[in-house]
């Protein structure tokens, strides 16, 4: 009970309201840029939720502000790089021959680089802005989900059933999308759940460093990179985003083991 | 049977030919990242008020004005005599640049890398054996955290208890041993907690072996067994992830420096990015990717010579 507790309910909880807090944001009574001087570095509690910042915005409703920037470009950024990824792996593992020779070198070079660095190159070379983050961000994401799909199409194209609609008389767009996709979303949608902790977590990263999206807007690593320089002063400056990061990671992360071990993939590192 | 057979030597060829077109891929992934700054590289690299003069200098000092055919072959030219060009910031050859700040992350990425390991080694042996015990929920929790917070969080959260609440180690910078302790210590967590994981899965598995039941019915100690036994046949596939997770290591390593004021070449990126000093960035990038793919390959191939097994399926 305590395990499906820790290991789903909480997990679930935490990643909705991350999502909620994320789609309706927007619309809540919150100002995350109105500065009340007097509140300056003002620690929670006292009539405030969660304190202040050095400029005294409150940081209850920056948090739900950078909650929308890091769900924002999650979902984008896995989105494409799941769909590019997946599209570009399974058609090379169907078609084969020199077109699959091509894009396991090219697949093999993408991951020769240190996957944040060559983000955090592409950031800053293309110029802050959370568009900016995705594009980077989905630059290195895609290889992973290629690599996934390139392995299970590979592994089922000689299927019978997969034979049999050749014979049939299938072409190949209408065998891969019917025949083989199916069959290999399920690893997929694990190895996509986890890829958005590690966008989450790489979103923040270059928020931190000063490539993401830009001031006056949120982002938790923004926050943690502004609250570094306070730490002595008003540690609940780093602490306020750094809690919310850590919570959506850890409870995507459960999440993600939750639904490995229900759709029963075993995951190859 | 050879020794060192044909199978071992086509084996060996085989990777440093996929390692090299990797090479040439990444060196020229890296040349045209130049080429992805929106507009004109030289007008955002020298700001909006600068001289048509000034422009047209550096427009000629990159080559911009060349054909791109050309700038190509200048470029790969340039790197086979360690020709990286010059720093638009500081105007020094950026091979000597490079090479002042090698050290300091050479240092830290070693560092976190005997961090992860004297962290992950308790941890998984210990969660293995005593698999799912009040320890093993402990062990895993922790590691569970340890992937979890990531390094500009670790870092601040290290520098807050032990700097500036209990005084034990410096805030930031590179002075004396005891700068290296936070540095080490954030960098290496994540690998961490990864590395214990997998090392309990792998353990977990091994001790499933009828040779490992073989240890036990002769009497063996369990001592014996885990650490002679078992851990070594674990230790394969641990040893092939460390090499992996190498790149996030050094990934990492460019926002644990930003954090301490770690002077090396991840603090250079970014300094270099603060002042569009793009030709730097570009170095930084290569040489960082390069030392990546180095060590990997060395791995692959030590690894692939070691246990004639991983040869049939190649690499990775």
């Amino acid at each position: 009970m305590t395990a499906r507790l820790l290991g789903l309910w909480l997990p679930l909880a935490v990643v909705v309201s991350w999502a909620l807090a994320a789609l309706l944001g927007p619309w809540l009574p919150l100002s995350p840029d109105v500065i009340h001087l007097p509140r300056i570095l003002e620690p929670p509690g006292n009539g405030s939720l969660l304190g202040y910042d050095d400029l005294g915005r409150s940081l209850a409703a920056r948090v739900v502000s950078g909650a929308q920037t890091s769900f924002l470009v999650a979902v984008w950024v896995v989105g494409i790089s799941a769909l590019l990824g997946t599209l570009i792996g399974a058609t090379s593992a169907y078609v084969g021959g020199v077109w699959d020779l091509v894009t396991v070198r090219i697949i093999d070079i993408f991951l020769a680089f240190p996957g944040i660095l060559l983000a955090i190159a592409l950031a800053g070379i293309l110029g802050p802005g959370i568009d900016n983050v995705v594009l980077a961000l989905s630059v290195v994401g895609w290889v992973g989900y290629a690599r996934l799909a390139r392995a299970q199409v590979l592994s089922l194209k000689h299927r019978e059933h997969v034979q049999a609609a050749i014979v049939l008389g299938a072409g190949p767009v209408r065998i891969l999308r019917l025949h083989l996709l199916p069959l290999i979303l399920a690893p997929l949608i694990v190895e996509a759940s986890f890829g958005v902790a590690g966008v989450v977590i790489a979103e923040a990263g270059l928020s931190f460093l000063g490539l993401g999206v830009q001031p006056p807007s949120a982002s938790w690593g923004a926050m943690i990179r502004d609250g570094a320089r306070y730490l002595l002063v008003a540690p609940h400056m780093v602490l306020v985003p750094g809690v919310a990061l850590a919570l959506v990671v850890l409870a995507v992360n459960l999440l993600g083991d939750r639904l490995r071990d229900r759709l029963d993939v075993r995951r190859e590192r | 049977m050879h020794p060192f057979g044909v199978c071992r030597l086509h084996y060996l060829l085989a990777r440093l030919f996929s390692a090299a077109i990797v090479i040439f891929g990444v060196l020229c992934l890296v040349f045209f990242l130049i080429h992805l700054v929106p507009g004109d590289p030289v007008e955002v690299m020298l700001g909006e008020s600068a001289r048509a003069a000034d422009r047209e200098a550096l427009r000629q000092a990159l080559g911009l004005n060349q054909p791109i055919g050309t700038q190509f072959v200048n470029y790969l030219n340039g790197l086979l005599h360690f020709d990286l060009g010059t720093s638009l910031h500081s105007k020094r050859p950026i091979s000597e640049i490079l090479l002042e700040r090698l050290p300091a992350t050479l240092e830290l990425s070693l560092a976190a890398l005997l961090v992860a390991v004297v962290i992950a080694f308790p941890l998984g042996v210990l969660s293995a054996v005593r698999k799912d015990s009040v320890w093993d929920h402990l062990a895993m929790g922790v590691s569970l955290g340890g992937v979890a917070i990531p390094n500009f969080l670790l870092g601040p959260l290290l520098i807050l208890a032990f700097s500036l609440w209990l005084g034990w180690f410096p805030v930031s910078g590179r002075e004396g041993p005891g700068s290296l302790v936070l540095p080490a210590l954030t960098l290496g967590t994540a690998l961490a907690a990864i590395l214990s994981r997998m090392l309990r899965a792998t353990l977990l598995e091994v001790l499933n072996e009828d040779y490992i039941r073989t240890a036990r019915a002769k009497g063996l100690a369990p001592r014996v067994v885990i650490w002679k036994h078992a851990l070594r046949n674990a230790l394969l596939p641990v040893i092939t992830l460390l090499g992996l997770q190498l790149g996030a290591l050094l990934g990492g390593a460019v926002i644990t420096e930003v954090v301490f004021s770690w002077p090396g070449l991840g603090q250079l990126v970014i300094e270099a990015i603060q002042r569009r000093d793009y030709p730097l960035v570009q170095a930084c990038v290569l040489l960082i990717s390069l030392t990546y793919v180095v060590v990997n390959t060395l791995t692959d191939v030590a690894y692939g010579l070691a246990d004639p097994r991983i040869r049939v399926g190649g690499g990775r």
